[in-house]
Formats: structure tokens, C-alpha cells, sequence
């Protein structure tokens, strides 16, 4: 049995100071339900993909408020896992509805990072670190930096490398209505960003922001015909040491290469048949990393082909990465990361992506990382 | 006679740091920081200094020559010598102004002073008092490393508000209030805690916007009738946004622009560059001022020059000369954090 997507919505990814972690996931419900014509009744199940309302705001058991928003008795699952938080929450989904005839389930992602002092958000996503890593003082930045550190020296790039991420992220973003940054940046800005942990400076890394998506996916068969969908194709997950410690390699992502054969290989396609993909570049090196670990580059291909900018949208490539601005531009509201990553390739696939639509497009991956890439959640969709 | 400012006096320490020294010694690029803040140097008080003692500075001046009774000291102040036990009777002895005064110490982050200054109005409006010492006096400090430690500033601005020859007539004011915690400081806590670029948006620009715009719609004013503009000035970029989303022109804020060379001294920064503007201004000439308080408000007041000012008037310009510069560990001992 297949699953698909009819329906993505997604609030505006920012600072959003005067919403709560629950008043982005009533907004983001009540935009699905609107803009699908889909009556909350019909809905079977929801998974709600969320990492730091339980570390940051003492807000666990999240289903039953959820419940208490919307007025439902259905079953309500709050999945976690780090940055992949979202990504894991469709993986889920998907599983639930196609091993069950038609059935009609809901996915929020939501997460609200912007009210605490920054070094309380620090702590708080280092709770997705061993703890050795958190015992040393190191933050994500820092164990990115390291990776980032090791790939430039083999490869003999440099910074001029990582910052090309982030230019041609941010120029997508510049074209998404709901991004958090809709600002077109320069190499030299990039360069000349305040220095985070050497060599990643401050337009290197994605913003701290706050934000709610949610998607409809199902397995009614009527459902299916009426409305103009995508289907799942594939959707895998793979874990591996939370600890960088305890990698091979710490200049590629293991649960990348693993999630993404095995994705691969379900939906029975080849990369080359990806037109468009949205990867996980919480910093401008995981860009790199993706690109490789999915298979599209090879290894360290990535720093010379990244500045070529062959997955800009303006070049017209045959792959284009992160149309919705990335984690970079778009912003990442952890929890929701994963589900506007899929959102956007409904967009493109269903030719709602506006000014920023991708022409002849048939298939689509998405791919979500948790912490440094001890969870890593690949889906393809397709039309 | 209409109520007004009849006399004034400020403070202002003579040791500065430059805003590079302090990044050096956390290794961040100082011109980032210089431009980020468009704050290049503050001015600090000695170990020896501290909010009632500039107060006094300030106040002495204010009260040369002044002759009506005091009936009110309001000491408006965010770094009190005492958590229990008024600045304002201290300073009051100290001026020796009789004791049938009212006193009172007022806390409203950097508007603690401005709030007192609407009291005093309406206190010798009313007829109940003959004249009103109201004292903003700050010894701002950061913790090390905090984005605050560029800017948090000494100083100490003093106004005796009354009804005979004034030099500056209050002509209206406008508060906005709300509860909006953008900057604090818990009980038993030595240093504040801020909401980082939460102090923009909807806590600086909101309230002072409220502020401005209710006033100058009461007052049926528009940007142009003024001569000069004065806002709080957190930093120097922040002041500047403030006057062109308002509709003010670059020129009228100009002189009160101080922040850049003295840094924030929290309750005097605003008025600092209110005393500062005094220096240029001519009788008849019209001030608008907005000051803003964390936590949060803005009161807004329209002043008027008069011919008594050129009596009284203060070069402002001239007494921050001699400055000298200190390095980051004597900056450590003048606040007293080492």
C-alpha cells in the first residue's frame, strides 16, 4: 500500500516572539485543514515531531495538549529525535498509514527556540550530544568546525568552499515567502562573518528560530484521487554513534550513506532521476557532507562542485538543492525542519512553489540529520 | 507661569575605554562591534564613584543659584548604592535642602528618572510644591563578555523642575507602558539579563513609537515642527532607526547623539542627550525627547526653549575634554568586578 502527501503548510520560519510553541502548532493545523478542505475528523492519527519543548519550557506530553487544542481523542504520538525530529514524525506517519487501508493521518513539526537566552538554547540542543561532548564544553558549531576542519585540510579547499552553501541558500531564500532570512548574501560577508568556531563564521551556521509545519499524508483511496498529491516513495532511517568519538570518519555522515542506499533502493530509482533535494545544511559543511553521503557527488567532490553553484536554481542544473533556502535561509525550527523539507518538495512536485518553481521535475529527496549524524532520515517523493 | 526646567546639571566620569580594548581582550573584531553598536568609547567612574556620588556632581551644578524651596528629590537610578535605604535622602543631606521634602528612590530600568520627571511636573503644577530635584544617575555595567560590556556607561544628569524662569517649558507628555521583559536584573543577581535583539523590535521601537506618536497626535505636532530629537540611546544604531522610521531627519538628532563617545549611562542616557541638545538650542526652539525603560515604557515630552536659558546654559562639548583612557583591567577595578 502507498502513502501521499495532499497537503503542506507551514508558518513563517523567524522569531516569532509573541507565539508559543502551541500557537504555532494551532496555526499550522488550522492552515493544513484550510487550504485541504479536510475535516478534522477525518483525521486517524497525528505525529508530532518536536526536540526542545520537554528541555526548554518543562512542555512534555505534548499529545494531550495537542488533544486539547484541537478538540480530538485520536491517537497523538510526540516523536524526537533531534534535528531528524520532523523527518522521523513522517517516517512514522508514512509506516502507520500504509500498513493500514485508508487511513488519513496528520505530521506537525514545531519547535519555539527564540524565548531563551542563547546560551540556554545552546545547552539545550547539546542535549542531543554525548556526554562526553557535553562534558567538554564543546556545542555543535564545534564538532561541525572539527568535521569542517578535516574535510577543507584532505580536500585542500577553504572557507571560500563552505560560503557558497550559504550564498546560494540564501538566494533561494530570498524567494520564500515563509524563510527566516529573504536576504541575498556575498562571499566577502560570509567571509568576513563573526568567527563561531574556525573556520565556520556566523553566515556558515543556520539560525536559532521559531516555526511550525505540518503535512496531511494518506492512504484513502478517494482522498487520493480527489486531491493533487505526492506520493512516498521511499522513506528510511538510520541511526549510528551519537558521539563523534566513536566514528570511522569524521568527515562524511554514516547514517547518510546507509539511510540513503536503503532509500534508494525501495523506491527502485537512481540519483540521477532526483531533480530536486532538500538536504540538512545546519551548517554550510553538512551541505558538503550530504551532497557526498547521498551519493549525488562524489567524495570530496563537494567543495569544488559547490562553488560552481551547479544546484542553483537559476542555473537551471539537472539537481537543485534547497529551493526553500535550507536550513540556512529558511531557518530551522528544529522540530519542523523535516516537514517543511518534504513540504517544499510537495510545493515544487505540485507546481505550487511559486517564484521559486522548479520546471520538469519528477522526483524529489529530502533529508533530515540529527545531531552530528547520529540519525539520519532520507525520503523520496515523487509524482 | 508655566511649568518648566528652571535650571540643570550632568556628569560625566573622566575615564573612558575604547570599545576595541574591550573586544581585544575577548578576541572579537572591534570594528564589527564599533559598527554593529556605532559605539567607539564610554565613559567610566572610578572605584571611588558611584550613582549618588555623580549624582551630587550633577545635582551641585543644577542647584547653584537656585533659591525656591526643593519639595520633592526623586532619584531615578537602576545601580542604587543600597538595595534598602533611598539615594534620595542621602543626596538630600548632602545638598542640604531642609528636610520638608518629599523623597523617593524610582526604578524603571533606563526611564526610572523620566517617570519621576512627569510627578515633579504635576507636583508643582498642582501648586503643592514650589520646585522639584529630579536625578538620573547611573554606574551601568555588564558581565564580562556580555554584549552590554561595550556599551553600559556612568553618568549622572540632574533637573530641578519648577514654575519660575524656567529655561525649557514642558509643554506636554505621553506615556506607553507594557509588560514587555526585554531586560532585568532578579533580586541577589549582580548582573542583567537582556532578550538580545527581543529589545528591538517589540521593546525599544514599540514603546518609544507609542510614546511619540500618541504625543505628537495629541498635540496635532509633526516631525518638522522640531527643532531637534532625543531618544534613549542603548547604542548608536538604535536611536538612529528610531528618529527615520518617526519621520525625523538625521539633523535633528544629531547633537543628542552622545552614545558614540560616552556610552550608555542607562536612566542619564537619554537626558545626557537632552542636556547635550541644550547647548545649541535657541529660545523658541522645540525638543522632542522619548526616553525608554525596559521591562517596558517610553514617556515623551515636548520641551520649548526660553530666552532664561542663555542665563543658565552649559557647555556641554566643553566639559568632556580631558578625558583619559584607561585599559581593560583598570575598567575591572573601576566597576569594582575585580
Amino acid at each position: 500500500m502507498t502513502s501521499h502527501i495532499i497537503g503542506y503548510h507551514t508558518t513563517r520560519f523567524g522569531e516569532l516572539w509573541e507565539k508559543s510553541l502551541f500557537d504555532l502548532v494551532g496555526e499550522t493545523v488550522d492552515g493544513i485543514l484550510k487550504s485541504t478542505d479536510i475535516e478534522l475528523g477525518n483525521i486517524d492519527a497525528i505525529f508530532f515531531g518536536n526536540m526542545l519543548g520537554g528541555v526548554l519550557e518543562n512542555n512534555l506530553h505534548a499529545g494531550a495538549k495537542i488533544a486539547d487544542i484541537l478538540g480530538v481523542t485520536v491517537p497523538i504520538f510526540r516523536v524526537e529525535g533531534a534535528c531528524a525530529s520532523g523527518g522521523l514524525a513522517i517516517n512514522l506517519a508514512h509506516e502507520y498509514v500504509r500498513s493500514r487501508k485508508g487511513k488519513t493521518v496528520m505530521v506537525i513539526g514545531a519547535e519555539k527556540m527564540t524565548d531563551v537566552q542563547p546560551e540556554f538554547i545552546t545547552q539545550g540542543l547539546m542535549s542531543a550530544a554525548s556526554g562526553e561532548e557535553q562534558e567538554s564544553g564543546i556545542t555543535f558549531p564545534g564538532l561541525y568546525a572539527l568535521m569542517a576542519r578535516l574535510y577543507l585540510k584532505k580536500y585542500g579547499y577553504d572557507k571560500r568552499n563552505l560560503a557558497a552553501v550559504a550564498i546560494k541558500n540564501h538566494a533561494h531564500g530570498v524567494l520564500n515567502p515563509t524563510a527566516h532570512f529573504r536576504k541575498a548574501i556575498t562571499e566577502q560577508q560570509v567571509l568576513q562573518s563573526s568567527l563561531i568556531a574556525d573556520p565556520l563564521g556566523l553566515l556558515d551556521c543556520s539560525p536559532v528560530s521559531d516555526g511550525a509545519a505540518s503535512l496531511i499524508i494518506t492512504s484513502d483511496e478517494s482522498l487520493i484521487k480527489k486531491k493533487k498529491g505526492v506520493t512516498i516513495i521511499s522513506s528510511q532511517v538510520a541511526t549510528d554513534s551519537i558521539s563523534l568519538l566513536q566514528r570511522d570518519s569524521l568527515i562524511e555522515i554514516q547514517a547518510t550513506q546507509i539511510a540513503a542506499e536503503k532509500a534508494f533502493k525501495e523506491a527502485k530509482i537512481q540519483r540521477s532521476d532526483i531533480s530536486l533535494a532538500e538536504v540538512h545544511d545546519c551548517f554550510t559543511i553538512a551541505e558538503l557532507f550530504a551532497m557526498e553521503d547521498l551519493g549525488f557527488w562524489k567524495k570530496g567532490e563537494a567543495g569544488r562542485r559547490v562553488i560552481q553553484y551547479e544546484t542553483l536554481r537559476e542555473n537551471n542544473g539537472r539537481l537543485i538543492v534547497n529551493t526553500s533556502g535550507g536550513l540556512k535561509a529558511s531557518g530551522h525550527p528544529v522540530g519542523a525542519t523535516g516537514i517543511k523539507q518534504v513540504g517544499e518538495l510537495f510545493l515544487q512536485l505540485t507546481g505550487k512553489a511559486e517564484k521559486r518553481q522548479v520546471k520538469n521535475i519528477k522526483y524529489g529527496l529530502a533529508h533530515n540529520v540529527g545531531g552530528s549524524g547520529g540519525t539520519a532520515v532520507v525520503t523520496i517523493v515523487g509524482i | 507661569m508655566k511649568t518648566g526646567i528652571t535650571s540643570y546639571g550632568f556628569y560625566v566620569p573622566q575615564y573612558r575605554i575604547r570599545v576595541a580594548d574591550i573586544a581585544a581582550v575577548w578576541g572579537k573584531n572591534a570594528h564589527e562591534i564599533e559598527r554593529g553598536l556605532c559605539v567607539m568609547e564610554k565613559a567610566v567612574s572610578t572605584a571611588a564613584e558611584d550613582s549618588l556620588t555623580m549624582a551630587y556632581e550633577s545635582s551641585s551644578i543644577a542647584m547653584k543659584n537656585h533659591t525656591t524651596p526643593i519639595g520633592a528629590l526623586f532619584f531615578g537610578t537602576e545601580s542604587p548604592v543600597y538595595a534598602v535605604n533611598p539615594s534620595s535622602t542621602i543626596l538630600g543631606e548632602l545638598l542640604d535642602i531642609g528636610n520638608n521634602y518629599l523623597a523617593y528612590d524610582t526604578q524603571f530600568a533606563c526611564k526610572a528618572a523620566t517617570g519621576a520627571l512627569i510627578s515633579a511636573v504635576a507636583l508643582v503644577e498642582s501648586k503643592q510644591i514650589k520646585s522639584a530635584l529630579v536625578v538620573a544617575s547611573d554606574k551601568a555595567t555588564g558581565k564580562p563578555h556580555d554584549a552590554l560590556e561595550y556599551t553600559a556607561a556612568s553618568g549622572s544628569v540632574s533637573l530641578i523642575v519648577g514654575d519660575t524662569n524656567p529655561i525649557l517649558l514642558i509643554e506636554a507628555w505621553e506615556s506607553f507602558s507594557s509588560d514587555t521583559p526585554d531586560f532585568w536584573r532578579r533580586e541577589g543577581i549582580k548582573y542583567p539579563s537582556h532578550g538580545g535583539r527581543f529589545t528591538g523590535k517589540p521593546s525599544y521601537f514599540k514603546h518609544i513609537t507609542g510614546a511619540v506618536q500618541a504625543l505628537l497626535s495629541k498635540t496635532k505636532s509633526k516631525p518638522e515642527d522640531f527643532t531637534y530629537a532625543v531618544f534613549h540611546m542603548p547604542n548608536g544604531k538604535f536611536p538612529v532607526q528610531i528618529a527615520s522610521q518617526l519621520g525625523f531627519s538625521a539633523e535633528q538628532i544629531k547633537k543628542s547623539l552622545i552614545v558614540s563617545e560616552l556610552g550608555n549611562s542607562y536612566t542619564a542616557s537619554a537626558l545626557m542627550g537632552l542636556v547635550a541638545t541644550l547647548e545649541y538650542i535657541k529660545p523658541g526652539e522645540k525638543i522632542l525627547f522619548a526616553s525608554y525603560g525596559s521591562g517596558a515604557g517610553s514617556d515623551a515630552f515636548i520641551f520649548t526653549a526660553t530666552p532664561e536659558l542663555e542665563k543658565k546654559r552649559l557647555l556641554f562639548s566643553k566639559k568632556l575634554k580631558g578625558k583619559i583612557y584607561i585599559d581593560y583591567p583598570t575598567y575591572l577595578k573601576c566597576m569594582r568586578i575585580i
